[in-house]
């Protein structure tokens, strides 16, 4: 049975040094600043955070992803090729790209170094994949999370490089890399900026019976009742009125994490390579319960053994989860 | 910039009910200390704050008798406690049960998933809490364990006793 590689987040170099600790094959983690789709305020690695972080994994074994998984607009392209050029010099080892001119850049200037195709390409036909494989040497694809399991293994057989698929964290069902709704909002972009729903313009207010609004600018995305379980202060989360509906309904996807816990052997037996925890944005108490427990899960099946599954609804958006797409897809 | 944030309600339950009332010019001198120490120990921590090292936060821990302030400043540390009825201005307000809250610092306890379980209450900047969640969240360790070592067996015996409070969920605020 092919062992499939673990890569898991890192949004800070104590949450890098945590998922080490806690038994990540690989970590995946960006700089501080628009080149990564994680640029959130207080988040991610300055050059010399990531130069000794680089350092810290490979003494323990463990690989660096890095993620210039943005996409570079006119006139900006310094920042990426600076990115990219740091990360060349730390010594990572790949880079986790979804713009053809970032990955082209790569291509030519770092051959050697392995490029992944970041989720934020939304490649998942083997006609997409097969495109950057041959034109940019793409040695893994980390897929969106719209195919089933057969689906997938398919896939595997059609194309000529490794496949990554998320196992746990964010269920992003939106065109991955395409979604314009912060831009709309805020004026930011996720897939330029990489700022998905922007702190700086996100409120939340307490009324007096205890529930809580959130506002994204001027639009009001939620309200939660005081039990209610409460989910990201994205859009794509919100939930609306609207006139042909009684109550507030969500009009694109509620607030749910994706657990393929149970999975696990279905998507060895697919064919799959590597398996990642989405969350760089967390904090390190969810990097370790969530890198140990999925560690321990992965061990446990290809040491042949009935897998012990950790509880992890805790940790997951709005108290919810779910093997979405994975599993069927009518999933909703 | 400053944002008028709704006051705290009066002391809750809680916690606070096994405790004597709190003279707080007591507690001054140590929440200096503390504050200190941890800044001494962790001066990285301010560089993710960015902008917002001069922000005001008021930190609300249902069911102790008292609020706290925080002003991350290196050059003007400021945490002090305040009465509920005199909570003053403030750019970003925390609240949460005591026990969740030691267990963000103790590095035991998720953020996000006490937002959505409901356990934690922010408002006003939001960046600004999210700016100093990362920060504390990138101090390796235990930032609790590192104050309770400060008061010595007391502290840590202290500590150990809140933790166990925590796994048994035993907070009664």
């Amino acid at each position: 049975m092919k062992r499939p590689e673990l890569v898991c987040p890192a949004g800070t170099p104590a949450a890098l040094r945590t998922a080490v600790e806690a038994g990540a094959d690989a970590v995946y983690c960006g700089f501080q600043n628009a080149t990564n789709a994680r640029n959130f305020p207080g988040l991610n690695f300055t050059p010399e955070e990531m130069q000794a972080s680089v350092a810290h994994a490979h003494d323990h074994g463990t690989k660096v992803l890095l993620a210039v998984n943005t996409f570079p607009t006119a006139g900006r392209f310094n920042l990426w090729r600076e990115a990219v050029d740091m990360g060349a010099k730390f010594g990572v080892d790949a880079f986790i790209v979804a713009d053809i001119g970032v990955a082209d850049y790569v291509k030519r200037t770092y051959p050697n170094i392995r490029l992944h195709l970041s989720v934020q390409a939304a490649a998942s036909s083997p006609e997409a994949i097969r495109y950057y494989a041959r034109e940019f040497g793409v040695k893994r694809v980390v897929l969106p999370r719209i195919l089933t399991v057969p689906e997938i293994k398919k896939l595997a057989g059609e194309i000529p490089c490794e496949i990554e698929t998320f196992i746990f964290g964010n269920h992003g069902l939106m065109v991955e890399g395409r979604c314009s709704l912060t831009n709309y909002v805020t004026g930011l972009s996720t897939n330029m900026d990489g700022v998905c729903s922007p702190a700086a313009d996100v409120h939340y207010d307490k009324q007096a019976d205890g529930s809580v609004t959130t506002r994204l600018g001027e639009f009001t995305i939620d309200s939660f009742a005081p039990d209610e379980q409460a989910g990201y202060p994205t859009i794509c989360k919100g939930r609306y009125n609207a006139p042909n509906r009684p109550d507030a309904y969500y009009a694109f996807e509620e607030p749910i994490s994706l657990n393929l816990s149970a999975l696990l052997p279905a998507l060895i037996e697919a064919g799959v390579d590597a398996f990642k925890i989405e969350g760089r944005q967390r904090s390190r108490a969810y990097v370790k319960s969530a890198v140990s427990a999925f560690r321990k899960a992965v061990d446990s099946i290809l040491a042949g053994q009935e897998p012990e599954l950790a509880d992890l609804i805790a940790l997951t958006e709005g108290q919810k989860q779910t093997e979405g797409a994975f599993k069927t897809k009518k999933w909703r | 910039m400053q944002e008028t944030t709704t006051p705290p309600s009066a002391a809750r339950p809680g916690l606070s009910r096994f405790l004597p009332p709190m003279p707080l010019f007591l507690l001054q001198p140590i929440l200096r200390r503390i504050v200190a120490r941890v800044a001494r120990e962790n001066p990285s921590l301010f560089n993710r704050l960015g902008p917002h090292k001069t922000a005001r936060f008021v930190i609300d821990p249902l069911g102790l008798p008292f609020g706290l302030l925080l002003v991350p400043n290196p050059e003007a540390l400021t945490f002090r406690a305040f009465h509920r009825s005199a909570e003053p201005a403030s750019d970003a307000r925390i609240g949460g049960k005591f026990l969740d809250l030691l267990g963000l610092l103790d590095g035991g306890a998720d953020g996000d998933a006490l937002f959505f379980s409901r356990d934690l209450d922010v408002s006003g900047n939001t960046e600004a809490v999210v700016c100093l969640r990362n920060a504390l969240d990138d101090v390796d360790g235990s930032i609790a364990e590192s104050v309770a070592g400060m008061f010595g067996p007391p502290g840590r015996a202290t500590l150990a006793g809140l933790r166990r409070m925590a796994a048994r969920k035993g907070d009664p605020a």
